[in-house]
């Protein structure tokens, strides 16, 4: 129990305007699942045909991006925080 | 021009092309694709010709049409039309038949291409409604922001990776922004800001207004275009940070080309990067159309994003016009800002060395074929990244005011001597 999920402002019209959630799930692609199943809609704004994450989704946990630890498989434990934010423009 | 919308005609997302009102928004709600302008050009035809170019005052202002504001602009009305330098020196040095430099070290008011995408973001901040104006930066965009707020009246928040050159965090504070140095690499400052925009409502140039704001780089195509008589050139080679600098001068020459401004001719896009942050020039040198992100180690600070943006676009605009990338170290890049110094008498940032660098890799092995014209894109001033070369362009001299110890010390100098 108990990890976080901040939810970027595109997505908040699907949780009620929810800045930050709490979930379950062990693995960032259980937590997709899992927001999938409480906010329908969710999984495919987060994930393309072939499952994988967008390329323009950015999905950190504590601050480090996914891509540097095991993608959808990156175990996560309790207290961590989960952040999904659009890329950005160079500057 | 329509006083809603000028010769805009909505927003719209790159990947599924959704369309969205033209508000501060840069993301698409269904797949989190970029959001780009989408213009009228039939209205825009009506209007831009070469004599209503040519007859308005020299700034990036004079394609106005092509600029994503509804009104007049009212923040940094002077900026752009920066000089091309024909360089004959460099261009023998580097072995290539002709070459020109589209000087931006030069550009007002804070010497960097950043015053075209902040011109154009704040004139359309201002048209939103917001009082507060912010960035995630590198470092020019910061000093960007912070004066063209100043001069506009509006309040300035930058954010900067932490350990940025001197110059460039002076540089900004010297405007009363309120400066940030975040712990962290810019993509950490990036992902950051991300979540103040979404919290604070404030207009974030590359963030919420991303849309408008990247839309300023193509002025520096157009110039380019107009500067040589309006023709589009044979070689572009543009520094790579996000990747999008890459496609909105390709996207200018598009236009010219869409509105017969210029004859639609074959024109290479090249991307430069430093070795030490090369998602997008690896990527391409192995035939990829995706990158895989980096953590950015490099001199060449104010390219060091290591998740581009638009990288996937930049692959995709290098990829069909025929043009190549490729990445240069630390020390390349040094001697990349003496070359351009030494030939042209301009001094350049780091990325500026990057792109000479680059540029001279990319002629050494027949990519820019010898024979052809290519133009270099000079983002940033030197005096901003002193730091990069100090202790590695040697010291002044020092001797007494003694005419003997001059002549003692320039003894083996090769000069001519007028009263010999």
């Amino acid at each position: 129990m108990s990890k976080k999920v901040r939810i970027p402002t595109p997505l908040r019209k699907l949780t009620n305007n929810e800045e930050l959630v709490e979930v379950n799930g062990s693995t960032v692609g259980e937590i997709i699942a899992e927001l999938q199943t409480r906010y329908p809609g969710f999984q495919e704004r987060l994930l393309d045909d072939k499952g994988q994450i967008r390329r323009f989704v950015n999905v950190y946990v504590n601050e480090e991006d996914v891509r540097f630890l095991d993608n959808q498989n990156t175990v996560l434990k309790e207290g961590d925080e989960v952040s999904i934010i659009p890329a950005i423009a160079g500057g | 021009m329509d006083s809603k919308t000028g010769f805009m005609h909505a927003l719209k997302c790159r990947e599924c092309g959704r369309e969205y009102p033209l508000t501060a928004n840069h993301v698409c709600e269904y797949d989190f694709g970029p959001l780009e302008v989408v213009y009228d050009y039939d209205r825009i035809k009506r209007t831009l010709t070469h004599a209503a170019i040519e007859s308005r005052p020299k700034s990036m202002w004079r394609y106005r049409e092509l600029l994503p504001i509804t009104g007049e602009p009212t923040v940094g009305r002077q900026v752009g039309f920066t000089p091309l330098v024909k360089a004959d020196r460099l261009a023998a040095r580097l072995g290539i038949r002709e070459l020109w430099v589209k000087n931006d070290t030069v550009n007002y008011p804070t010497l960097s291409f950043k015053d075209r995408v902040v011109s154009v973001a704040l004139s359309r901040s201002k048209e939103l409604g917001f009082k507060v104006v912010a960035c995630a930066s590198t470092g020019n965009l910061a000093n960007s922001v912070a004066a063209n707020a100043a001069s506009a009246g509006l309040q300035a928040y930058v954010f900067i990776p932490s350990d940025l050159e001197q110059g460039k965090v002076l540089n900004s504070l010297i405007y009363g922004a309120r400066v940030v140095g975040i712990k962290g690499h810019y993509d950490e400052v990036n992902r950051l800001c991300a979540e103040i925009a979404g919290k604070f409502g404030w207009a974030f140039v590359n963030v919420n207004m991303r849309p408008y704001y990247a839309e300023g780089s193509k002025s520096l195509g157009y110039e380019i275009a107009e500067q040589l008589g309006w023709r589009i050139p044979q070689h572009t080679v543009v520094p790579m940070a996000s990747g999008s600098l890459l496609t909105k001068v390709h996207k200018a020459y598009q236009e010219l080309a869409k509105l017969g401004l210029v004859k639609a001719t074959p024109h290479r896009m090249h991307g430069a990067q430093a070795t030490g942050c090369s998602p997008i020039s690896t990527a391409q040198k192995a035939g990829l159309d995706f990158f895989k992100p980096v953590k950015p180690n490099t001199i060449a600070k104010s390219l060091a994003i290591g998740t581009p943006a638009d990288g996937f676009y930049a692959l995709r605009v290098m990829s069909e016009t025929g043009g190549a990338a490729d990445d240069v170290t630390d020390d390349e890049i040094r001697e990349g800002i003496r070359l351009l110094a030494e030939c042209e008498g301009i001094f350049a940032e780091t990325a500026g060395g990057v792109t000479v660098g680059v540029a001279k890799k990319l002629i050494a092995s027949g990519r820019i074929p010898a024979d052809e014209s290519a133009v270099l894109c000079i983002t940033g001033h030197g005096l901003k990244t002193l730091d990069a070369v100090a202790g590695h362009v040697g010291r002044a001299a020092e001797i007494k005011p003694s005419l003997r110890e001059f002549e003692a010390l320039t003894a083996h100098d090769d000069h001519p001597l007028v009263n010999a």
